[in-house]
């Protein structure tokens, strides 16, 4: 067949139906605290690791609940677990045991057929 | 007659005693201040219109002034115990009262900002609160940071002390937002040519006219909203402050250089409410603020049949709602009074 040079794009829509919440509801149910996280960014203004690497701390909240687990997993090894976002976080998440928890979890909920 | 005594002279406890005497009733309001007015004395302006703050309370003085009613001031409520129907309460003026109803409207304190030590407040010399600003708002009012230096750049500081549980106050204030949104364009006024920015997380103009009010801010006065909460403040040699935050929408760190620094600090319920609480043995929200039956019908009754509520001592207020507030007060202990005559 004539290659036109056309490809499929791939859709960058969120698709929430094939959305897979298994990492999120493990980490909630052992971190509840960070249900209430509201997205200030208190917590990346003050990351040691932001101010160096393309690193933001609040971005994993986002992530884990759109099921990117792929960017995901790369992201969180930038964190150096200082402990200083939950000095700041107004909601008082205990963020380093959600890291922690992401950590020890994320191999077993990596999509498949990527 | 029937005799009702009123804890606490600021607009709720005023306006609530103005009414009830319209109403043909005997009231007697109880103010541990020298003057009555509560915290509108210290306001210069309101929002959304900038209305001076002593146009207001000027204007609801006189009403009272017409009013024949008695203000102990400088006095404490120290006890209120209820007797066969009648309320028996003991002031720090060695004063016993007899009452039929009492009607609690204590108002609030204002959030120590000194509270959260990583903004700098008196710590750093040019961090101030939005009450500290409101002083500085009226003419004669000093800016300057420096000897005939004005501040080039300032930056507002949205929820110090409300939703945050670092300072044990989960609630919204509610009016801050619109108190920095009316405190940015008043300084614009003043300082053509300063820079300003709000830090803020959400900003919730929930009042009317206040929307439109912040709108005016971005087009006409060119007033910069950065979407994210500060973490810290450093005070830099030459007394400038380098202030940290996310930039939310973008989605990295942000820093900046500012001459000023404008800390909206909220509302707690404060120990006056705290101690008519517990004279009057009825109970607080977990914010401190006193709960009502319902937050419906009954937002002027306490636990306690014949102990009412007024104002901000149930929640965080503008002035408009704690006179709103304040005139129900009255109709519901009116009506109560008619019903257990």
């Amino acid at each position: 067949m004539k290659d036109f040079g056309f490809s499929v794009i791939k859709q960058r829509t969120i698709d929430y139906d094939q959305f897979d919440g298994r990492l999120l509801n493990e980490v909630l149910e052992m971190e509840p605290s960070f249900k209430v996280c509201l997205s200030c960014g208190g917590c990346t203004a003050t990351c040691s690791a932001a101010d160096l690497v393309s690193f933001n701390v609040r971005r994993m909240n986002l992530l884990l609940r759109r099921g990117e687990t792929v960017e995901l997993e790369t992201e969180i090894q930038k964190c150096m677990l200082c402990g200083k976002c939950m000095l700041v976080c107004p909601r008082g998440i205990n963020l380093r045991n959600v890291i922690m928890l992401i950590k020890k979890s994320i191999h077993k909920y990596k999509p498949v057929n990527l | 007659m029937k005799h009702i005594v009123v804890i606490g002279g600021g607009i709720a406890g005023m306006e609530t005693a103005c009414a009830l005497t319209d109403a043909g009733h005997w009231v007697t309001v109880i103010e541990k201040e020298e003057q009555v007015g509560g915290k509108l004395n210290k306001w210069s302006y309101l929002f959304p219109d900038f209305t001076p703050a002593d146009k207001i309370l000027d204007a609801l003085l006189e009403k009272h002034s017409e009013k024949d009613f008695s203000i102990l001031s400088q006095t404490e409520v120290l006890s209120v115990n209820r007797q066969n129907n009648k309320f028996n309460i003991e002031t720090s003026g060695k004063q016993k009262l007899e009452a039929d109803a009492v009607v609690v409207a204590t108002g609030y304190e204002l959030f120590d900002a000194s509270r959260k030590e990583e903004y700098g407040y008196k710590i750093y010399d040019h961090v101030i609160t939005s009450a500290d600003l409101e002083k500085l708002l009226l003419p004669d009012g000093d800016l300057s940071v420096a000897a005939g230096q004005n501040p080039k750049r300032i930056a507002f500081v949205h929820c110090v002390g409300s939703r945050d549980e670092k300072s044990g106050n989960h609630y919204c204030s509610k009016v801050c937002c619109i108190t920095g949104v009316k405190q940015a364009i008043e300084l614009k006024k003043r300082l053509p040519e300063a820079e300003i920015y709000c830090f803020y997380m959400d900003l919730r103009m929930y009042g009317k006219n206040f929307e439109e009010l912040y709108r005016e801010a971005q087009e006409k006065y060119d007033i910069q909203f950065i979407r994210g909460r500060l973490s810290e403040a450093s005070e830099k040699i030459d007394k400038s402050l380098l202030i940290k935050s996310e930039d939310t929408l973008s989605g990295r760190p942000l820093k900046m250089n500012v001459d000023l620094l404008v800390l909206l600090v909220g509302m707690e319920a404060g120990k006056g409410t705290a101690k008519a609480a517990a004279a009057c043995s009825i109970g607080c929200e977990e914010s401190g603020f006193l709960r009502t039956s319902d937050p419906f019908l009954m937002s002027n009754f306490s636990e306690q049949e014949g102990i009412f509520l007024a104002g901000s001592c149930t929640a965080p207020m503008s002035v408009n709602d704690t006179i709103l507030h304040a005139r129900s007060a009255a109709q519901e202990v009116n009506n109560w009074l008619k019903k257990n005559n």
